[in-house]
């Protein structure tokens, strides 16, 4: 695809060493941005016209704490079987800085081509990157959410407000660590005349675990007796 | 001297020109906005974490409720970022189905914005007619998946079945003579191919008798002609996209510029407003009932012509036939497999998006090679209209407000998600 081509060869001559590319599907073009050059890397996207992103389409925070980690292996032999239980111990730790990152997703509408830019958080708590509202203004929202649902900081942003969670919501629901079924409970309590917060009653289950298989990845069609 | 300040005035959650559940908290000068805040969330069920927790094929469902207006097009934006990432394409008819029901579900979505849209700037007929139509659509919807809205009728690898040789039809009962029942069961009598092609001839009356309620109509041009101007390079900056880009005069389609499914196979054009106010992009709309409309009788034609699989014979990913599973000790095999532990995606991540009723519905998935997603995006188009709302209605009066939300057609499933 000649679209893609021309894009990765304005970034390798325009942004060069300030962005790497990173490995994406054929006719996608993905770059990672260190959070130091992030703002300036982005208003070059915007204002060079061989590359022209004028849109922002979407932003999203991504916690990578359990990526690649299975509850269920079943890979060595068992005489027992396996159960498919699958056992709650305390959240596990992050080891190195990358937990969280934050995706780019720009559209160039002159030139039709799509392109993923991906930031890395730098370690500590909390998360923290530079805003791009002073790029695309769409950023304001999206921003917001990232910062509600993952509590990644945006430094410059104008409005740093939850977005989507409840007003006074503790938490940000969408960490790996955070519990599907949530911490806190809502009903109306008749002899207090009003709704009360309690900590959950139920237990969390996992109805399927998560399991990672790399033997029966699907390739061509299948035109035998099945 | 009396001291004067502006009114902050609450608008919302519970509204009936609010789409659902905005709150907005609006600064008053009089009668005219100084500051819209949206509060948002209210509907929000962490679709994208719920989706987190299942196996890839439990989550199509969701996306029905995300946007709850365009079912089948949220459900093809995440069954196609899964293929992309197995590498599968579905079969041709499969690719014709899916264009045939996103364009039903386009007009599906449009009849209900006009419906209320016009409801809320005051025309009540128009909501009215625009139901009349939709309800032969949901019939459509309710003959291929058997539910009339959240239809999980695509899979990865193409589509849940075949259109199916009959249509539902109406009994005779208290309220309903047989005579009625006769008269209205009278399209229903062939295959649902033959029901959309009656309903593709008569639609584009319908749409004209819309229009003779609205386009010329002297309070709907006052409501809507030059509220909410925006410019083509504010549109971008602010993620706009679909109708609402398009009606600011940029020409984006996704359908055409980026073109899935079979959208390369079909003709059909693309409207363009000019003013970038709310009556542009109701024209825009209108005439995209009509381009729906031609996209769906080439599709019923193509799909009469072209009988075939509706899915891939892969059962790694799509489920053997009943009668296989029978006899056959792999496909039970198979089917145990897929719908206790579902299939595992290959390691990576893609971004797919459609052309959705409302704009750009995109998903961004990102797989750690297991049975289910690790991260699951919704790109909603309303969320990046509803941003503008504070941009969109500075300096317009209180009634304007509904307006601007009725021409956002704003939808509270996909925006909170």
């Amino acid at each position: 695809m000649s679209r893609i081509e021309a894009t990765a060869q304005a970034l390798e001559s325009r942004i060069g060493a300030r962005a790497r590319r990173v490995a994406s599907l054929a006719g996608e073009i993905a770059i990672e941005v260190a959070p130091a050059q992030l703002v300036s890397v982005c208003r070059d996207l915007r204002d060079l016209p061989e590359l022209a992103f004028e849109q922002l389409t979407d932003l999203s925070g991504i916690d990578y704490l359990e990526h690649g980690r299975a509850e269920w292996v079943t890979e060595a032999a068992t005489s027992t079987g396996f159960s498919r239980g699958v056992e709650r111990g305390p959240a596990p730790v992050a080891e190195d800085q990358a937990r969280f990152a934050v995706t780019y997703h720009l559209l160039s509408v002159s030139r039709n081509v799509r392109l993923r830019v991906r930031c890395r958080c730098l370690a500590g708590e909390p998360p923290m990157l530079d805003s791009v509202t002073g790029i695309w203004a769409s950023a304001n929202w999206y921003e917001r959410e990232a910062f509600d649902l993952f509590g990644i900081l945006f430094r410059g942003h104008p409005d740093l407000r939850r977005i989507l969670t409840d007003y006074g919501f503790i938490g940000h629901p969408f960490r790996k660590d955070f519990p599907l079924i949530g911490n806190v409970e809502v009903r109306y309590d008749p002899a207090r005349g009003r709704v009360v917060y309690e900590p959950v009653s139920i237990e969390p289950r996992t109805t399927v675990p998560k399991v990672i298989r790399k033997d029966h990845v699907a390739d061509a069609p299948e035109t035998g007796n099945d | 001297m009396t001291e004067i300040r502006n009114f902050t005035l609450n608008f919302g959650p519970q509204h009936p020109a609010a789409h659902g559940v905005l709150r907005l908290v609006l600064e008053m000068d009089g009668e005219v906005i100084h500051k819209a805040d949206p509060h948002i969330g209210l509907l929000h069920r962490a679709t994208e974490k719920l989706a987190e927790s299942k196996p890839f094929n439990q989550s199509i469902g969701y996306m029905d409720r995300l946007d709850y207006m365009s079912m089948m097009c949220n459900e093809h934006a995440y069954v196609r970022a899964i293929e992309n990432l197995l590498g599968i394409r579905p079969p041709e008819r499969a690719l014709h189905i899916r264009v045939m029901f996103d364009e039903i579900t386009r007009v599906l979505n449009h009849l209900l914005w006009i419906g209320s849209h016009a409801l809320d700037v005051g025309a009540m007929t128009v909501f009215l007619y625009a139901f009349r139509e939709r309800e032969d659509l949901m019939d459509c919807y309710e003959a291929v998946s058997g539910t009339r809205m959240h239809a999980t009728y695509y899979r990865p690898g193409g589509v849940y079945r075949d259109l199916p040789d009959t249509m539902p039809r109406y009994q005779v009962s208290r309220w309903r003579g047989e005579r009625d029942v006769a008269r209205r069961n009278e399209a229903r009598s062939g295959s649902l191919l033959d029901f959309i092609q009656d309903f593709t001839e008569r639609f584009p009356k319908c749409v004209d008798e819309y229009e003779t309620l609205l386009t010329e109509n002297r309070i709907w041009k006052q409501r809507t002609v030059n509220i909410g101007v925006v410019t083509p390079e504010r549109a971008l900056q602010l993620g706009f996209t679909g109708p609402m880009l398009r009606g600011s005069g940029i020409e984006w389609d996704l359908r055409k510029k980026q073109p899935y499914a079979a959208y390369d196979q079909v003709d059909f054009d693309v409207p363009v407003g000019v003013n970038g106010d709310c009556y542009d992009r109701y024209l825009c709309r209108v005439e995209e009932l009509r381009q729906a409309n031609r996209i769906i009788r080439q599709c019923v034609d193509w799909l009469r012509a072209n009988p075939g699989p509706v899915m891939l014979g892969d059962h790694k990913v799509t489920p053997p036939r009943r009668s296989e599973m029978k006899g056959d000790m792999e496909s039970l095999i198979h089917h145990f497999k897929l719908f206790t532990e579902g299939y595992c995606v290959p390691e990576g991540e893609t971004y797919a998006a459609v052309e959705a009723p409302k704009g750009e519905f995109g998903i961004w998935l990102v797989s750690d090679g297991a049975n289910k997603p690790y991260r699951v995006k919704c790109r909603a188009p309303g969320f990046a209209h509803l941003a503008a709302m504070d941009e969109m209605v500075r300096g317009h009066m209180l009634a304007d407000v509904v307006a601007v939300i009725g021409t956002m057609d704003i939808v509270f499933g996909e925006i909170d998600r």
